[in-house]
């Protein structure tokens, strides 16, 4: 599904990623720890397209497609869903037109007709329930005023509607108090199957007591520094990332 | 962001869809301007003396008078002897009884511009009175309006058919003399329209004009007279656009709108015209005067307008609150493209008790644009618990163009509440990157955004000019981030 190899990309000249090379296939749940500044966030970017990122060497190959010479939309089309670590606002465009668009372009993309309203609105009432959203936020702006559960909610909310292929999910816990992270869990498991692959991004292995991964990866100075399976998110819950750091160091 | 601005570069050069010439013989005076033109021109339209006499009364005043720099605009100087003043299609002497009678070039005009007029006569229920160059060619619906007795036809007609309510009106709100560009306009005006709305009476369609400016080097004058007599109600649109034109074209209109008691009237705007090319060659002067007389207790009259076009826009579609709890509104969205100036907003002239008033103003600049806001508030000392609340937002695309915003304020009235917020933001490549990852193609995630800073001013569009609106801004500005 996914296979990364020698990834390279920097921000404005500064190396971030300095070589990443992971494979994730069809049906995996793949968590990437790490400490601040290790790259995370930049190679949840670079999936996505974020033109903010310079790739410098590397390959991604998605679905058998090369993954950095398709347009951003396109690889979003492809399946290829990012869950913000901070979604933007977008005042004066309500959700339910946003998700309507982007369901549609993608419909489109697969040459499927346009999605019909009656069904939009009882598919996204019945992931709404699974969210444990109200049925106003359909008609408030993008992200505009809400807080920052109500925020991670909706990204999961749209994950569970666009239904990707491979869901990369930027640090959707933080920010998340107990129940929330719960439900966002419930949404997030509820989309698992053997057609979809998830790529987990987070500081804190509490999430994945509710989403439990086949494999964690620590990422340390741009470079996975060590694979393991849910022991070495526990590992690290115990020992910190310090020790792992000082290894690639070596 | 180079492929994305590679993108939006191409969409910001998406050439002006509406220029094209109509090849239709026109009947032009020649260029120049001195007295004998305006008795010319009244003496064409057949016009009673009380009209000749207030043109030229004007047009001394407006010798006299020198062209305002006030605004945030850099204006070429106009050479007005260059200009035609008088332009009509041939078939002026005999002009068409219906719509078989128009020349089939002139319908093809409209067409090109998406106005099938009779198709949107019947369908949408909407009278039209097109203005082509300056006379009116096409009057519709004119049998169900006069059962509801209500007047509305061209200005010319008004002036033959009903001098009474012209003498008694004309120039009342918009005096001969009130700015430059006015004193020109009541000088030379040669046609507009004209609406009466008789006491109680709702107008059973919405009034809508669709102007349009056609032969060469011909400046255009209109005059528009709306008077909204005791308790009646309107709704009037008025839309634009011009053929694409090498040469600058002066556009100095003048509306004048009347509220007597209780009495509503809302007047929507789109305005496309050319805005000259990528160069900043080319391009409308739209100096516009137009202004509200809320004269009656309780009346209220609503501007709102999007203006997309021109090459330099100085326009201030304004209210004077007489009335006692009169209420003026404007809404207004501008968008300035490429080398597109914009100087707009409003005045809201409180002089009744208990008066309120409504601004609210999104301003969109791109390419190397400039726009501004220019707002009076102004709150005489008879204006007893008047409020005004002003909103002015500004949009940026790209780094090259300018925001600029002027908001006056003069209360002579201790009870008075202003309020005036204002803001400026930059169209976030972080909107548009989230909207891209949900799979939305930039052309359309850009127009989802700038159509959602409009939002306020689009909603309170008639429903068929909202989305004529939506789809003008998409011409315009898609794509202009950089």
């Amino acid at each position: 599904m996914l296979k990364i190899e020698n990834l390279h990309a920097s921000v404005d000249d500064t190396p971030i990623l300095k070589g990443i090379n992971l494979q994730i296939s069809a049906g995996e749940v793949h968590a990437i720890m790490g400490p601040n500044g290790s790259g995370k966030s930049t190679l949840a970017g670079v999936l996505a397209g974020n033109e903010r990122y310079t790739v410098t060497d590397g390959t991604i190959t998605f679905q058998d497609n090369d993954l950095l010479d398709m347009k951003t939309e396109d690889r979003a089309r492809a399946g290829l869903f990012l869950a913000f670590q901070y979604p933007v606002e977008i005042p004066g465009v309500n959700n339910a037109y946003l998700l309507k668009a982007a369901l549609n372009a993608r419909r489109q993309y697969r040459g499927e007709g346009q999605l019909d309203a009656f069904d939009f609105l009882t598919q996204i009432k019945s992931k709404m329930k699974l969210m444990d959203m109200s049925e106003d936020f359909l008609k408030r702006d993008v992200n505009a005023g809400f807080s920052g559960g109500e925020k991670k909610r909706n990204e999961i909310l749209q994950m569970t509607m666009l239904e990707p292929t491979l869901a990369v999910l930027d640090e959707t816990d933080s920010g998340l108090d107990i129940d929330a992270l719960k439900i966002v869990a419930q949404g997030v498991n509820s989309l698992r199957d053997e057609q979809r692959s998830f790529l987990m991004i987070t500081h804190y292995q509490r999430l994945l007591d509710y989403i439990q991964p086949d494999f964690v990866h620590v990422l340390a100075n741009g470079r996975i520094a060590k694979s393991g399976d849910r022991a070495l998110a526990l590992e690290l819950e115990d020992r910190g990332y310090d020790w792992i750091t000082r290894e690639v160091a070596v | 962001m180079a492929n994305t601005r590679d993108n939006m570069h191409e969409l910001v050069e998406r050439k002006y869809q509406h220029g094209f010439v109509t090849d239709i013989e026109s009947e032009t005076l020649p260029p120049g301007l001195d007295e004998s033109v305006i008795r010319r021109i009244s003496a064409i339209k057949n016009e009673p003396a009380f009209l000749l006499d207030w043109r030229l009364k004007a047009y001394r005043r407006w010798l006299k008078m020198e062209a305002p720099d006030w605004a945030q605009l850099n204006i070429e100087p106009i050479d007005y002897q260059a200009i035609s003043y008088y332009s009509a299609p041939k078939a002026d002497k005999d002009k068409p009884q219906s719509l078989a009678d128009v020349d089939p070039k002139l319908l093809e005009t409209y067409d090109k511009l998406g106005i099938p007029l009779h198709e949107r006569a019947r369908l949408a229920g909407v009278a039209v009175d097109a203005v082509f160059d300056s006379v009116s060619v096409a009057t519709t619906f004119r049998d169900k309006l006069a059962e509801a007795g209500v007047i509305f036809c061209s200005f010319s007609e008004a002036v033959k058919d009903h001098p009474d309510l012209i003498e008694k009106y004309l120039g009342t709100v918009v005096s001969h003399a009130d700015n430059y560009f006015a004193a020109l306009n009541s000088a030379v005006f040669t046609d507009g329209s004209f609406v009466y709305i008789p006491p109680g009476v709702r107008c059973p369609m919405e009034l809508s004009t669709y102007f349009r400016i056609n032969a060469a080097n011909t400046g255009q004058f209109e005059r528009t007279l709306i008077i909204a007599d005791k308790g009646s109600h309107v709704s009037y649109l008025e839309g634009c656009t011009a053929p694409m034109r090498d040469e600058n074209q002066l556009h100095a209109a003048v509306v004048e709108l009347i509220a007597l008691d209780d009495a509503e009237i809302k007047y929507s705007t789109v305005q496309n015209w050319y805005p000259g090319d990528e160069n900043g060659v080319g391009g409308i002067y739209n100096f516009v005067t137009k202004r509200g007389d809320c004269k009656g207790i309780n009346s209220k009259i609503s501007w709102t307008q999007v203006e997309t076009g021109s090459a330099i826009t100085w326009k201030y579609p304004s209210c004077i609150l007489r009335g006692d709890n009169s209420v003026g509104e404007f809404y207004s969205v501008a968008v300035a493209n490429n080398w597109q100036q914009a100087d707009t907003g409003t005045k809201m002239i409180h002089i009744g008790k208990n008066t309120r008033s409504t601004i609210i103003s999104k301003g969109i600049s791109a390419g190397r644009a400039q726009n501004s806001y220019r707002g009076l508030v102004k709150i005489m000392p008879t204006a007893s618990n008047a409020r005004n609340f002003a909103q002015c937002d500004s949009l940026l695309m790209g780094d090259k163009c300018g925001a600029h915003t002027f908001p006056y304020i003069e209360v002579k009235n201790p009870t008075a509440k202003v309020e005036h917020e204002a803001t400026t933001s930059k169209i976030g490549e972080d909107q548009l990157f989230y909207c891209l990852q949900r799979g939305i193609s930039e052309e359309d995630a850009v127009s989802l955004i700038v159509n959602g800073f409009c939002k306020d001013v689009f909603k309170k569009l008639p429903m068929e000019f909202a989305v004529e609106a939506q789809a003008l801004l998409n011409v315009s500005l898609e794509g202009a981030v950089g």
